[in-house]
């Protein structure tokens, strides 16, 4: 019987997946050279983040020091690597948070329906109206002192409804399909059509919004960096060099631009990768 | 569902006070905290009543404009409150204008021959216009066009109001207008675009074709107006996220719009300031999204048939 299940899952793969192209590739690696700069940062070979050389303030590019040094004579590249690990724990944490709430739920809901999907897809269409973004600088504002937990949970818990909405409409899609249907009219558990039907068909359009999802997070986690709602200095996260650096860019352009141009290709290679395996899947029915 | 969302964001509100650690009055008040402050602040928020009677008591006041007197400024926040928020929309309206001038041009262009040579360098250059954080497109602006070209009033500190000058005005508000109409830009072109390519594959659309209408008056009276729900709909959620992503360009460029006075108002801890505010603001975006949604009733009344 199961293998009458799995002919019927591979049937429905869809038969020319778009190739993923070598961009893809070097955009993975680009976000695995951050993963492990961002984990590894202590045991590199990088000056001391928060060293202030005051014998080379403002240096340019170089051999001694990569990227140069800010204002204080800290090494710029030490301090983006560093950085990276503010970007990338806030971006993984709050989403480790979402769709550790938000995915469970809106699979559960788009199978079982009922009053169960009403309610709670109610509750979620309430809270997606309020500004998740003032709510978050509202709470990270009241919520005193700021603490990099805080604002992984805060942001976490504002991207519920978000991912709640995406997996619901992404599992209805998939439950109405006949081998759904097939499974449960051969009698399946409930506990198997969701781990062995469902789940592997909405995994890839879960993991492509992730990435475009951690990608928004490292831009919010920069703006509240600006707003001084992010980790507190001298604790280097990009948004908070780009934000140090504003008041003396005319002299020193690159304190701005190293940072600037280390989140930017981060956040293209997430949007890139996420962009790319959605349409590999090839789901045109899901809005972001 | 509208009364449902606002009193769930009231109710948001009026509790962020209540994050605070330690007593609320010691936090309101800040560095005003005497006994006569101390005394009004008690009577005015019933704060030694049950929680739920503070709510209302809280509620009552929002209703009739009377948010509450800052202890720091020694301000009505009502009246700090309409002297920014002219400052936001202008700058909404000015962006707004900017990405639909832009977007809806370039979507038709695209969508007429898709993956031809400038869909293909449209799709990549507003992917790549994606992956740029606003705060980043302001702080490289400022770089290079207040500082190194030198050009009046567009630098930091430099916001010169509507009423005093209106091209220095213009000026100043130029550069935060275009960086908010370049992230709009994006998100409406490609909403837009996909759109507009799967209108096109519509029976009526073959329909005209075959009466021999011109391509352009095709795409203007068949396409565009049915292709525009989503568009709307988009605005709508984009124009939200458009008042917070504004108060960091606001913030960065010291424009005294709501955004950088609830960032000042942080700073100083001026909670009550900081409350009312939030609580504009979001009322302000659910008004937004319902409007809208009632112009997508009227753009196309097929979805309210359903």
């Amino acid at each position: 019987m199961s293998e009458a299940l799995d002919e019927f899952t591979l049937m429905d793969r869809p038969e020319k997946n778009d190739p993923l192209g070598v961009l893809f590739w070097i955009c993975l690696g680009w976000l695995g050279l951050n993963i492990f700069g961002a984990v590894f940062a202590n045991l590199l070979p990088l000056p001391d983040p928060n060293f202030g050389n005051y014998s080379a303030i403002n240096a340019s590019p170089g051999l001694h020091h990569l990227l140069g040094t800010d204002d204080l004579g800290r090494d710029i590249f030490s301090r983006i690597v560093f950085g990276s690990r503010v970007s990338l724990a806030v971006g993984a944490g709050a989403m480790i948070i979402g769709f550790g709430i938000g995915a469970p739920l809106g699979m559960l809901a788009a199978y079982r329906r009922g009053r169960f999907d009403a309610i709670l897809t109610a509750l979620m269409y309430v809270l997606l109206a309020f500004p998740a973004i003032i709510a978050t600088i509202a709470v990270l504002s009241f919520w005193t002192p700021r603490a990099l937990l805080k604002i992984i949970i805060v942001i976490g818990l504002a991207s519920v409804p978000v991912v709640y909405r995406v997996i619901r409409t992404a599992t209805m899609n998939i439950a109405t399909k006949d081998y759904v249907i097939a499974a449960r009219i051969q009698g399946a558990t409930d506990r198997r059509i969701l781990f062995k039907e469902l789940l592997p068909n909405v995994a890839p359009i879960g993991v492509s919004f992730l990435l475009i999802g951690v990608a928004t997070v490292v831009i919010l986690e920069g703006a509240l960096a600006f707003l001084g709602l992010s980790v507190n200095p001298p604790t280097p996260s990009w948004g908070n060099m780009i934000n140090e650096s504003r008041t003396v860019m005319a002299q020193n352009p690159w304190l701005v631009i190293f940072p600037s141009l280390a989140m930017c290709l981060l956040l293209l290679c997430l949007n890139f990768i996420g962009d790319r395996l959605r349409s590999h899947f090839d789901v045109t029915e899901v809005k972001l | 569902m509208l009364l449902a969302i606002v009193f769930v964001v009231s109710v948001g509100s009026f509790y962020l006070i209540h994050l605070l650690p330690g007593d609320p009055a010691v936090v309101i008040l800040g560095t005003g905290d005497n006994p006569h402050n101390r005394a009004v602040l008690y009577k005015e928020l019933g704060l030694n009543k049950p929680i739920w009677d503070q709510y209302f008591i809280w509620m009552k006041n929002i209703v009739r404009g009377n948010f509450g007197t800052s202890f720091i400024s020694q301000t009505s926040v009502a009246s700090t409150i309409r002297a920014a928020l002219p400052i936001d929309v202008e700058l909404i309206v000015l962006s707004q204008i900017l990405a639909f001038a832009a977007a809806i041009p370039a979507a038709m262009r695209s969508a007429r021959h898709p993956d031809g040579p400038l869909d293909r360098l449209l799709g990549a250059t507003s992917f790549t216009l994606l992956s740029i954080p606003p705060f980043i497109i302001i702080v490289l602006l400022v770089l290079f066009i207040a500082i190194k070209l030198q050009i009046p009033h567009t630098g930091p500190s430099s916001y010169v109001s509507l009423a005093s000058d209106w091209v220095g005005n213009l000026e100043s508000l130029a550069l935060p207008a275009f960086t908010l109409a370049i992230a709009s830009f994006v998100v409406y072109y490609r909403v837009l675009r996909s759109d507009l390519i799967a209108t096109l594959q519509e029976e009526f659309i073959t329909l005209a074709r075959s009466k021999g209408l011109s391509s352009r008056r095709i795409m203007w009276r068949h396409a565009f107006r049915p292709s525009s729900v989503a568009l709307l709909g988009t605005a709508a959620v984009n124009i939200g996220g458009l008042l917070a992503g504004g108060f960091v360009v606001q913030y960065l460029l010291a424009i005294p719009g709501l955004g950088y006075t609830l960032i000042a108002a942080i700073a100083q801890s001026d909670y009550l300031l900081v409350q009312g505010i939030v609580l504009v603001v979001s009322v302000g975006v659910i008004a937004i999204n319902f409007l809208f949604d009632f112009f997508i009733n009227l753009i196309d009344p097929r979805i309210s048939r359903e």
